[in-house]
């Protein structure tokens, strides 16, 4: 852990930094006032929802924004000389030698088609007249550092072939190899599952430790800043509104939009004895009043027959030699797997990305044929329900809310497309039925008539809720469906599926990877891993008394939002993810499952595990 | 609709087409007509443009070239559009077997250089329109063929085509009214390129005289005809040549505005 040295002179020092881009003509304000530095040896987060404009100004200390089409002003001095003044040779000195940065999405920062080492040894001999093989020996040292198992055996793969958390070790190898003074991370752990993300904060940390350079983090997660601050700089909408040690800014934050953030982010244990799902408490951003909303009745009806039974669904997918097209390898991507869900009830699936949730998701919903295993909806095989009849029991909300629109459909008539499909209503009858859901889901009736394009990601999300509810199914089906927001739009659409459920008896399958959101939403909860369903039970049971080493592994690594309880958590040890990648010969073993208490079931933990 | 043809390419290429569809009816000189005392004849009341070799009225010998040259390239880049997108979309939607057997036999017709293909079937079947229309539209429907099914295989992998699929509609639905309209901005470009290369591609042929047969008035046979004469009448050589480029200009500004009309992204906002 690093000391705040405000005696020491800044390494960066910004001031009244303001950037404006050139739309259509005019010149927008995308950025004012900023004033910050950042010494050696500190983090600073600048925290902010999307559009805040905290990428752009770190995007403007870098000069990596179009000089033609964006106006910049202020200061920034770096080691006492002004970035801003400096031209495009003097910049490239200093871009990934002193300065170094990177970025969220680690998949399309690296270049494809160069092998893993050869990128971090052609960042050092940019930089650094050295030899090929000196390159070579340092790029080898630093991938060590970042904890690349086996570096010296995967320095000539290809980033395809390794996994998204070591694909960002490997950005931080790079961007780390010149020994900068300074290194800007970008979102660097959003697209990362938990357990990665974790890792991943933990090595920046302790690189950070070693060099005593100074960290600019950028984010919007509050538990990552509570996790890795030392000061914390709040964005909203261009402006710097807050800026304070975490701990300051934490314990008594004082402007508005600060407290909504922080009261808006799931944290993990919140739900204290509540039987039940609780919907999130209503931030009033202009009265800065937080009103927790009522506790209200279970929506579960567990006397009612089960909505959705599986049992021993499976789904494999082949992997073909390339020539003779002979299966060499199968994919298991879902295996085994028995859920079952009741009306008003909520069962979440989580895991990390590749466990098989959402191929489990797209089994529930027929968009995948399954290879084995019953899936019985409302008492009837999915298989042999006719289309039109299976899209009134059940919808699927995707996560991507920019995929999942037609861009080509007006939203009310994407909204009633279902109904025109099936020519249930008169023609004329259709927009009003389209106004009527979109104030539903809390939009105007007039915005019927829009484009997808002109809607945020979280009107957009609202959108696609409103299309799943116009056949009023039993089933909805949500994949990752908040993930891809910012966290007050999240806690605003959870609460208006958690009304949804309650208005209209709603069985929701939630898959994701939030376990706070989750804890929050879920009545049941199963946890995937490899394909597999390891643990399953209650919420309360899942999460008060987790028995799978899986399970466990996954809850410690949420990061936890408050900078008193920093370094409490343990990051679990680097482990690549095992691949439900199997030979074509691979007899699944029989798995046996333990019932712990009443409705909590644990997989008999395989010797991986001990 | 007036948004369409309020652009300048609209309106020019408006009145090309109009221009050339409604020539018989316009009070032209006829194209055919001979008139040997004047030959070479410059500009007159009768003869806006002057006469040509065989003293035959230019004006009316342009427009009704022109009138060729969109009536062929029009009705062969239809024709290879219908058959070249049909192909597309089906492969990239049904995937397997058939995807891989249509996109080889596309392959096996591009490994023809278009002109030596265009100039074999004009010897085999002789020349004329009934011959240049389906070559010219075989040798543009693989990159209809291309252009669709990879546009498809983008947009078959997005979640509002999944999301049409659960609320159950049943395939052709999926891609007449959900795959078809999201592919149509490159297969508009496409269009556009293609009018343009049969326009290109029919006056070279008739320059070789493999195409429009004499005495049909074609840009490019009049080109070919005023080669003798250049250095003493360049009139006669130019004004089809300017004709041949404001037409292919036209043609790809046109479809570029209507390319940009067809993306909601951009009509609506601003």
């Amino acid at each position: 852990m690093t000391m705040t040295q405000s005696s020491a002179a800044p390494l960066l020092q910004v001031s009244d930094l303001a950037v404006s881009f050139r739309k259509d003509g005019q010149w927008r304000n995308v950025v004012r006032d900023m004033n910050f530095s950042v010494t050696a040896g500190e983090t600073l987060a600048i925290v902010g929802e999307s559009g805040s404009g905290k990428s752009v100004t770190s995007m403007a200390v870098m000069q990596l924004l179009p000089r033609v089409s964006t106006r910049i002003t202020g200061k920034v001095l770096f080691q006492d000389r002004d970035l801003l003044a400096l031209g495009e040779p003097e910049m490239e000195a200093v871009r990934g030698n002193r300065i170094s940065m990177i970025f969220q999405e680690p998949m399309t920062s690296l270049n494809p088609v160069m092998t893993i080492g050869a990128q971090i040894a052609e960042a050092i001999r940019v930089h650094r007249p050295v030899s090929k093989a000196e390159a070579r020996a340092l790029a080898l040292e630093m991938m060590d550092r970042v904890h690349i198992p086996a570096a010296r055996s995967r320095y000539d793969d290809f980033p395809h072939q390794f996994s998204g958390g070591m694909r960002q070790r490997v950005m931080i190898a790079a961007a780390l190899a010149c020994k900068p003074d300074l290194l800007i991370a970008d979102e660097p752990t959003t697209a990362l599952d938990v357990t990665i993300q974790a890792q991943v904060l933990d090595l920046i940390k302790e690189l950070q430790a070693d060099t005593g350079m100074g960290v600019i983090f950028i984010t919007h997660d509050m538990g990552v800043v509570a996790e890795v601050a030392d000061r914390t700089l709040v964005m909203y909408n261009g402006d710097v509104i807050e800026s304070g040690t975490t701990a300051q800014i934490f314990a008594t934050p004082q402007k508005t939009y600060t407290r909504a953030l922080l009261s808006a982010v799931p944290k993990l244990g919140t739900m204290g004895g509540t039987p039940h799902p609780l919907p999130y408490p209503v931030f009033d951003m202009q009265t800065g009043t937080m009103t927790e909303l009522p506790l209200r009745g279970d929506t579960l009806q567990s006397d009612a027959k089960p909505l959705l039974e599986v049992t021993g669904l499976s789904k494999r997918f082949e992997v073909k030699s390339k020539i003779l097209k002979r299966v060499v390898a199968r994919v298991h991507a879902v295996e085994q797997v028995g859920l079952m869900l009741r009306r008003g009830e909520t069962l979440s699936i989580v895991g990390e990305s590749g466990c098989g949730k959402s191929t489990t998701g797209r089994l529930l919903t027929g968009l995948y044929p399954s290879d084995s295993g019953r899936i019985l909806l409302d008492g009837r095989e999915l298989g042999k329900i006719p289309a039109n009849e299976r899209a009134r029991d059940i919808q699927m909300i995707f996560q991507d809310p920019y995929a999942s629109l037609n861009p080509r459909l007006r939203v009310g008539e994407a909204i009633t497309e279902p109904l025109r499909i099936h020519k249930l209503v008169p023609r004329k009858d259709e927009a009003e039925i389209a106004e009527r859901l979109l104030e539903r889901v809390g939009l105007q009736a007039q915005m019927a008539d829009r484009y997808p394009h002109e809607f945020s990601g979280g009107q957009r999300q609202r959108i696609c809720v409103a299309r799943a509810l116009v056949m009023k199914p039993k089933v909805i089906v949500a994949d990752e469906a908040v993930s891809a927001l910012d966290v007050t739009m999240k806690t605003q659409v959870i609460n208006l599926m958690m009304d949804l459920q309650q208005e209209m008896g709603l069985g929701f399958v939630f898959i994701s990877h939030d376990m706070a959101v989750v804890e929050r939403i879920s009545h049941k909860v199963a946890v995937m891993y490899l394909g597999e369903v390891v643990e399953m039970g209650p919420r309360a049971a899942i999460f008060s008394n987790p028995t799978h080493p899986y399970t466990r592994r996954l809850l410690s690594a949420v990061p936890v939002p408050d900078p008193a309880r920093r370094g409490q958590r343990s990051a679990p040890p680097i482990l690549e993810l095992r691949s439900p990648l199997r030979t074509s010969d691979y007899r699944h073993p029989v798995r046996r499952y333990l019932e712990v208490s009443q409705g909590h079931f644990v997989q008999e933990p395989g010797p991986e595990w001990t | 609709m007036r948004k369409i043809f309020s652009a300048p390419s609209g309106i020019l290429l408006l009145t090309m087409v109009l221009g050339a569809l409604l020539a018989p009816v316009l009070p032209l000189q006829d194209p055919l007509a001979m008139d040997m005392s004047g030959r070479f004849a410059g500009p007159s009341a009768n003869h806006w443009l002057g006469q040509d070799d065989y003293g035959r009225d230019l004006l009316s010998r342009l427009v009704y070239a022109l009138r060729g040259a969109i009536l062929i390239s029009g009705s062969s880049a239809v024709l290879a559009a219908v058959i070249g997108i049909s192909i597309g979309v089906i492969a990239g939607y049904v995937r397997g077997f058939s995807e891989m057997l249509s996109l080889r036999i596309m392959d096996v017709i591009l490994c023809f250089p278009p002109l030596l293909l265009a100039m074999l079937a004009a010897t085999l079947y002789g020349a004329g329109p009934q011959t240049l229309v389906p070559v010219l539209a075989l040798v543009f429907v693989p990159s209809f063929t291309r252009v669709a099914h990879a546009s498809v295989m983008t947009v078959r992998a997005m979640d509002y085509v999944d999301a049409v699929k659960l609320m159950g509609a049943p395939s052709r639905r999926i891609i007449f009214r959900t795959i078809l309209p999201n592919v149509s901005g490159p297969l508009f470009v496409q269009f556009s390129f293609v009018v343009a290369m049969s326009v290109v591609l029919e006056s070279g042929l008739s320059y070789l005289g493999l195409g429009v047969l004499p005495p049909e008035p074609s840009l490019g046979m009049m080109i070919g005809a005023a080669r003798a004469t250049f250095l003493t009448e360049p009139w006669l050589l130019l004004a089809p040549c300017i004709l041949l480029s404001v037409l292919i200009l036209v043609l790809n500004a046109f479809c570029d505005h209507l390319r940009h009309l067809l993306d909601p992204r951009r009509s609506a906002g601003s």
